[in-house]
């Protein structure tokens, strides 16, 4: 498509422009091999977007969003007003804490003689430290609001009746490990704070009756909270709840496209 | 008639004149039963021709089909069979289905949208706003660190993390094992099954007062309960008033 020399490229003097090279550059990259290896056929990048009802399912069908979205929802689905995105964003907050928490972890390490340390040396040797631990930590808190909030949203309208009732059972579950999650994140900077809102959560647990003391031991990792006991949520933390929850959101997703979409309107 | 390709019209030829000198090695000797006394000769007819049946008003019976075809082969032997039925044919009808009877049409059309850009851009714009908060947040709002871990010195009071302070208040009016864990068992337990306890299917508000009022319930008891765990509780985990004893709370 690049115009040629001469052929009118409104600088008067026949030579090309660098508008005409970039667009040469352009077509010779989309023409080749690993661009057309990584964009499917049919993806926008490939063929290039106008708005047409047609491009608009590309946009979904060629990319990995087919696997979150389907091509068209229910007009009354996109009101801001009827899920207040309360679902989505407890699914981003998620992404925002994966992020942040990798981050965090290059600087941690889950024993009683270094996590204090580390986190205060976090917060003053290391760039964007502090900022990074902020954001972990009110983007945890607001996901226990979200998800708690998505739920009361979720009942209000009725959306756990038939067919979505399983679909609820499985948001409580993701309700029930968003709590675990944030509670086992709680212990790790081991100050005062940690320490003692933990022994309070784990006496209680420790009242479970017929194995209350065995469960306080699995999840203590000993009689009492010490570095084993550290290392035991760390590892609850970064890796095991996250698993599971992952596990879990994926079957929430994929249900709420499999029973219909999102319920209503009203 | 339209242009047909000269190869093709040279092997129709071909095979009519094949056709024409060994009459019995066509492969329509099964439908020509029932017309093969109607027909013209395979060798005259070209095509494009209306064919003799038609013109000579002779309908070939459709019945006669069955019954003639135990003598098929004997009169496939006797006249030459047409390459098509007996009305000029190649195909038949064999019967008429109509769509209602088959196709079980459950969903009505819907008003739909395109997810790009009607949900898509609602999300981005969401997922930037959150992300522009939280950045704003955390660079004036610092998470606490307090200090050090220390076992020989209890804080007073000790609180757990906001979202179990109702369960903490709890503790203060019940048994621990009541508070700890028979009480919020029973809450998830209860969540669990809303779906199968609540048989009314309306959705509408109107109908369901009864579990809008229990669930309204159910969340500003614990609701009450966190904010009176966060706010009005102070040493030894006694009632205080947050605006004259200050607060006991960290996130």
């Amino acid at each position: 498509m690049a115009r040629r020399p001469g052929n009118g490229n409104g600088n008067g003097n026949g030579h090309r422009t660098m508008g005409d090279r970039m667009t040469e550059v352009g077509d010779k990259v989309r023409g080749s091999q690993a661009w057309t290896a990584i964009f499917r056929p049919g993806s926008i990048f490939r063929k290039g977007y106008t708005d047409s009802p047609r491009n608009r399912s590309y946009v979904i069908m060629n990319s990995l969003l087919y696997h979150l979205h389907p091509v068209k929802v229910k007009r009354h689905a996109v009101k801001v007003s009827y899920t207040l995105c309360l679902g989505g964003l407890s699914f981003f907050l998620f992404i925002i804490l994966t992020v942040t928490g990798i981050f965090l972890m290059f600087f941690y390490r889950p024993t009683s003689a270094q996590a204090w340390s580390d986190i205060q040396n976090l917060h003053t040797g290391v760039a964007f430290g502090l900022l990074v631990r902020n954001m972990h930590r009110w983007a945890a808190h607001l996901m226990v609001l979200s998800v708690f909030l998505h739920m009361a949203r979720v009942f209000y309208h009725g959306a756990y009746k038939p067919p979505r009732e399983f679909n609820w059972v499985i948001g409580v579950i993701l309700l029930t490990l968003t709590l675990l999650l944030s509670f086992t994140g709680y212990l790790l900077p081991w100050d005062q704070l940690a320490l003692w809102a933990v022994t309070v959560g784990t006496n209680m647990m420790g009242y479970t009756p017929v194995f209350g003391t065995q469960v306080k031991f699995v999840l203590l990792g000993g009689v009492e909270i010490g570095t084993d006991t550290l290392l035991r949520w760390y590892v609850l933390h970064v890796l095991f709840v996250p698993f599971v929850t992952v596990i879990f959101m994926a079957i929430h997703f994929w249900r709420v496209r499999k029973d219909g979409g999102i319920s209503g309107p009203l | 008639m339209a242009e047909v390709p000269e190869h093709l019209l040279r092997r129709s030829r071909e095979r009519r004149e094949a056709l024409g000198a060994a009459p019995s090695g066509g492969g329509g000797g099964a439908d020509g039963g029932g017309g093969a006394d109607a027909s013209p000769p395979a060798g005259d007819d070209d095509g494009e021709k209306i064919p003799a049946s038609l013109l000579t008003g002779q309908v070939a019976a459709p019945a006669a089909a069955a019954p003639a075809a135990a003598a098929a082969p004997a009169a496939a032997a006797v006249a030459a069979p047409p390459l098509k039925g007996p009305e000029g044919h190649t195909q038949r009808l064999l019967t008429v289905v109509k769509a209602g009877s088959i196709q079980d049409v459950k969903a009505q059309p819907t008003d739909k949208v395109h997810v790009w850009p009607h949900l898509l851009v609602g999300e981005f714009v969401a997922s930037l706003a959150l992300t522009a908060f939280l950045l704003v947040f955390s660079t004036f709002v610092n998470a606490p660190l307090l200090a050090t871990a220390n076992f020989n010195f209890t804080p007073n009071p000790s609180k757990a993390p906001w979202y179990f302070l109702g369960l903490q208040e709890l503790l203060t009016m019940f048994h621990p094992m009541v508070a700890g864990v028979t009480i919020p068992g029973i809450g998830i337990f209860g969540l669990i099954l809303a779906p199968f306890s609540d048989k009314n299917p309306s959705q509408k508000p109107e109908d369901r007062k009864f579990a809008i009022a229990l669930f309204t319930l159910f969340l500003m008891f614990w609701a009450v309960l966190v904010i009176i765990g966060s706010f009005f509780r102070g040493p030894g985990f006694n009632f205080t008033l947050p605006w004259r004893d200050g607060l006991f709370f960290d996130l």
